[in-house]
């Protein structure tokens, strides 16, 4: 299984994405196509030459459209005409025949076989106009490879669905395939059931409303579709039937979560974590980046200076203390009854500055102190 | 001749328009039309907050009477839209403010609603009658209490599923006493509790009152002397029915019922103790819309209330009620026409209950004016689909969510396909469709086929290519909201497609694979779209452009380009620069 594709910030190239487990050794040894002048919209306000069989679609024929639309075009963003881009040499090589950029129409069986040749992807253009820094990309020619779909349905037992996607183009590139045949997404802390293999893409662009901690049990963000109001009633309504032996209490509890001095709140599903410490470095996660800024702006500027251990400091020092309101409406300070007690009257968090916190429980700020 | 009609006439005439399709259509049969037209409009409503603007809504429209808006996209129910995201109704309120005065209902969904806009409805609208804020969040009880003290006409207050703050139920005491002209207040979703001896003054005293959703907060024994004043009632919506049941507010409680004539609709329920339902028998006969999905109650008590209610047509339960309860429906209520089933425990991985597609099937066979249908379940086939679909073609409304994402067919293991392409095939009528389980691109294929009146779409963890996305895009003629999440749907189905996204209203894919570079290019190339980016790993900039962005919401608009965005949305623009809000 390859590894899971990671996101990269600031453009770093040195992880060679893998859509599927057989993708990395074929896949440079492929060799491009050049790229052709596209444009991806078959509209007919477009401006590119290559387009002219496609301008003239504008959703009367059918069928046209849907042969002609569904072309790879490379419009360049911000540009005009494709003359201007003799200066690419992307656009050097020559073009290719129309009837291969026919990704999307399916073959007689149903099967969709992408083009036998490899195909251009319209994404990379984009680097030439807006990534000076990139040099490689440039010169690079991106395409998207063959791919193959068994999605069968009449195939006994598990129906699979296996992209295979070469890829060419230069190492350096960070290549992420659009196209590739997962829907699995990082977030989603469980694996994809193995009865749909569908491998590849582990993108880290989970959404961020899932908190950062380990979770008790794997969750995906939004799934089932079922809205909060709901979740919250039925778990505390759960309360009153019996638990399943070894197992956490059923439904979600989200809460709202906020820090002083932070511009927003935040949500986070209480029944994900099983002790104070998993809630704490949940927390710590979360709110890390408000209170680097804030130290930030008083001492060193570097942010990579401030390791977790810093912030740790922060929360568990003087600077910090977490507190809850429970069900009356007071405020009190977390830890000091039982997690299941606490999860059950806790109805928000808030992130105190330590100095507001000295009213609630002067035993617990020493506790908090002696931690440091 | 048409032009020889004098204006009056015309008005006259338009007034008995009351569809927004219908009015669209008169303003462009000539520039007279479209300006009577646009003089007599009334009621205006906006599908999407930011695809036109305040100003442009009043200055095409100066004698409005009722709004009604839409705000986030329909995932921010379930946690896809981040905080922050927008949607603040606060610009639309100031304008209002300042141009209609005479403004008697607005009514918002999905929006973010502060105290500060509250309080500017209740001050600035001598006749304010009607505010709806459905699943909408940013205000407190305080917002409540301004809207308590100084809308003096109040009809309508409605705050269903919304999150308020709740800091104290002392709001609902700031209705005056001369405060007489309550026709429904739904509070179900307030924490806190109300006074209670204000609560039954103000029922006492709105003799029009006919829809009360009250809150958790207020016990069962309460029940009985809250419906005693108000035996008009409609709709009627319980708190908590928990407490230990008791002979005296059982019987309390029957008699209460039992002068409630013209009850039609039931909710609320929480918690109940099965014990207390037979206190509503006497009712059930008339009852039309049942909602249970709050009551943790085993099937054989919901069987026993739902027996009696042979008029239903609308039920809403949580999946106790098991097969055999969908059975006991199908032969007791044949006017059945909306079902939801809720599931009681979505997170364990073992069933809980013993509800499977046979439920779905039982029902569709035997309730004949079925139409709306949202089912979870733990497993589904595709014979089940077929025969549903064959059963119950005139479904309008088809929502089915296997918990488990990308289950298979459980009996042959295959995909659904085929089992919902029955659905679009037969369901001509099919305005609206979430798929769910293992879905391949041929059942796109069969959707971009059939379902030529398909209006809402919704998608997650499906298909296998662009070619599914094309299928939908190109085929699905009354296509108006697609929302996808975790589908491998990429650039170029998009791309190609692009044109279609302006028929649309909106477009919302999240954890798919659609590059920044697509998103530039076709804000680029579509200025009509507001090509949205949410990010919230930082500017896409900052990463290669065939980065799959994380969420990508595209609507079409005559606003341009948002000014109120949070720091992890991008516009992308014509120029193709980022700019930042």
């Amino acid at each position: 299984m390859s590894p899971p594709l990671l996101d990269v910030e600031g453009g770093g190239r040195g992880n060679a994405p893998l859509m599927s487990s057989s993708a990395s050794g074929d896949c440079i040894s492929q060799s491009g196509s050049g790229l052709k002048e596209c444009n991806f919209l078959g509209l007919s306000d477009c401006s590119s030459v290559d387009s002219s069989a496609v301008s003239n679609v504008c959703g009367e024929n059918k069928n046209n459209l849907n042969f002609k639309a569904t072309e790879l075009r490379l419009g360049l963003p911000g540009s005009r005409s494709p003359e201007r881009d003799s200066d690419f040499s992307l656009l050097s090589s020559g073009k290719l025949d129309e009837k291969q950029l026919f990704p999307l129409l399916p073959s007689k069986d149903g099967i969709c076989s992408l083009m036998q040749k490899s195909i251009v992807s319209g994404n990379k253009r984009g680097f030439s106009d807006t990534m000076d820094g990139f040099s490689e990309i440039k010169s690079s020619v991106f395409t998207e490879g063959k791919w193959m779909f068994n999605a069968n349905g009449s195939d006994s037992g598990t129906p699979q669905s296996v992209v295979e996607a070469k890829l060419a183009g230069n190492a350096g590139i960070n290549v992420i395939l659009t196209n590739n045949s997962s829907g699995a997404q990082p977030s989603m802390k469980k694996e994809v059931p193995t009865r749909a293999p569908k491998e590849g893409q582990n993108k880290m662009n989970g959404s961020n409303n899932n908190s950062s901690a380990p979770a008790a049990k794997a969750q995906v963000v939004g799934w089932p579709p079922i809205r909060s109001f709901r979740k919250n009633t039925l778990a505390t309504t759960s309360k009153n039937n019996e638990e399943v032996d070894g197992k956490p209490g059923p439904g979600a509890l989200f809460i709202k979560v906020s820090m002083d001095g932070a511009p927003y709140l935040r949500k986070v599903d209480l029944r994900m974590y099983s002790t104070y410490q998993e809630l704490s470095s949940a927390l710590e996660k979360m709110f890390m980046c408000f209170t680097i800024r804030k130290c930030g702006s008083q001492e060193t500027p570097d942010r990579e200076m401030l390791g977790e251990n810093k912030f740790k400091d922060l929360l568990h020092g003087s600077d910090y203390v977490l507190t809850f309101e429970d069900k009356d409406g007071d405020w009190m300070l977390v830890g000091d009854v039982p997690w299941g007690m606490f999860i059950e009257s806790c109805k928000r968090l808030k992130i105190m500055k330590g100095s507001d916190a000295i009213g609630l429980a002067p035993r617990t700020m020493e506790k908090s102190k002696n931690q440091n | 001749m048409v032009y020889s009609f004098p204006e009056e006439v015309l008005e006259y005439v338009f007034a008995f328009l009351s569809s927004d399709k219908d009015r669209n259509a008169v303003s462009l049969v000539c520039k007279s039309w479209y300006e009577i037209e646009r003089w007599c409009r009334r009621r205006v409503f906006i599908g999407n907050c930011y695809a036109v603007s305040p100003q442009i809504m009043i200055r095409r429209f100066p004698e409005v009477r009722a709004v009604k808006i839409k705000g986030k996209p329909h995932f921010a129910d379930f946690n896809l839209v981040p905080e922050r995201w927008g949607a603040y109704v606060y610009p639309w309120i100031s304008a209002m403010a300042r141009s209609y005065p005479w403004l008697e209902e607005i009514k918002l969904k999905r929006m973010v609603v502060t105290d500060e806009s509250l309080e500017l409805i209740s001050k600035s609208f001598k006749n304010f009658k009607v505010l709806s804020l459905s699943s909408c969040e940013g205000f407190t009880t305080d917002g409540l209490s301004s809207i308590a003290a100084n809308c003096r006409n109040l009809r309508e207050l409605d705050l269903r599923e919304s999150e308020v703050e709740d800091l104290s139920g002392h709001w609902l005491s700031h209705f005056p006493d001369n405060f007489t002209s309550l026709v429904s207040l739904n509070m179900s979703c307030l924490g806190s509790e109300v006074s209670f001896s204000a609560l039954e003054r103000l029922i006492s005293r709105c003799p029009n009152l006919k829809t009360l959703w009250l809150n958790r907060a207020v016990p069962v024994e309460k029940l009985a002397s809250l419906l005693r004043r108000a035996p008009q009632l409609v709709e009627f919506g319980t708190g908590a029915c928990s407490t230990e049941i008791r002979t005296d507010i059982f019987s309390n409680l029957v008699e209460a019922f039992s002068g409630c004539k013209h009850l039609k609709s039931l909710s609320g329920f929480w918690d109940v103790v099965p014990a207390y339902l037979p206190a509503m028998y006497s009712v059930c006969s008339r009852i039309t819309k049942l909602n249970l999905s709050y009551a943790t109650v085993q099937s054989p008590d919901l069987v026993e209330l739902i027996s009696q209610c042979s008029n239903l047509k609308c039920l809403w339960v949580l999946d106790y009620i098991e097969d055999a309860g969908l059975k006991a429906l199908s032969s007791y209520c044949k006017d059945l026409q909306e079902l939801r089933v809720f599931p009681s425990d979505p997170y364990s991985a073992e069933p809980n209950v013993s509800l499977t597609e046979q439920g779905l099937v039982t029902v569709s066979a035997g309730c004949p004016k079925l139409q709306s249908v949202l089912y979870f379940c733990r497993q589904m086939s595709n014979a089940a689909l077929i025969a549903i679909a064959r059963n119950r073609p005139n479904l309008i409304r088809f929502r089915l969510c296997i918990i488990e994402p990308q289950a298979p067919d459980y009996l042959t293991l295959e995909p659904l396909d085929t089992g919902f392409g029955a659905i679009v095939e037969h369901c001509k009528e099919l305005r609206r469709l979430s798929l769910s389980g293992l879905l391949t691109d041929r059942v796109f294929e069969y959707i971009g086929t059939h379902a030529k009146k398909l209006e809402m779409l919704s998608l997650a963890f499906a298909g296998d290519s662009d070619l599914g996305l094309h299928h939908v895009l190109s085929g699905c003629e009354s296509l108006r909201k697609l929302e996808i999440r975790d589908c491998p749907f990429g650039d170029r189905a998009l791309l190609a497609n692009a044109a279609k996204l302006e028929t649309m209203r909106s477009l919302w894919m999240s954890s798919c694979s659609v590059s920044y570079g697509a998103c530039k290019l076709l804000g680029q190339k579509m200025p009509n779209l507001n090509v949205e980016v949410i990010d919230e790993r930082g500017p896409p900039d900052s990463r290669p452009e065939s980065i799959s962005v994380e969420k990508l919401y595209v609507y079409r608009t005559v606003a341009g380009p948002r000014a109120d965005k949070p720091d992890f949305v991008w516009t992308m623009d014509e120029d193709g620069a980022l700019r930042f809000s």
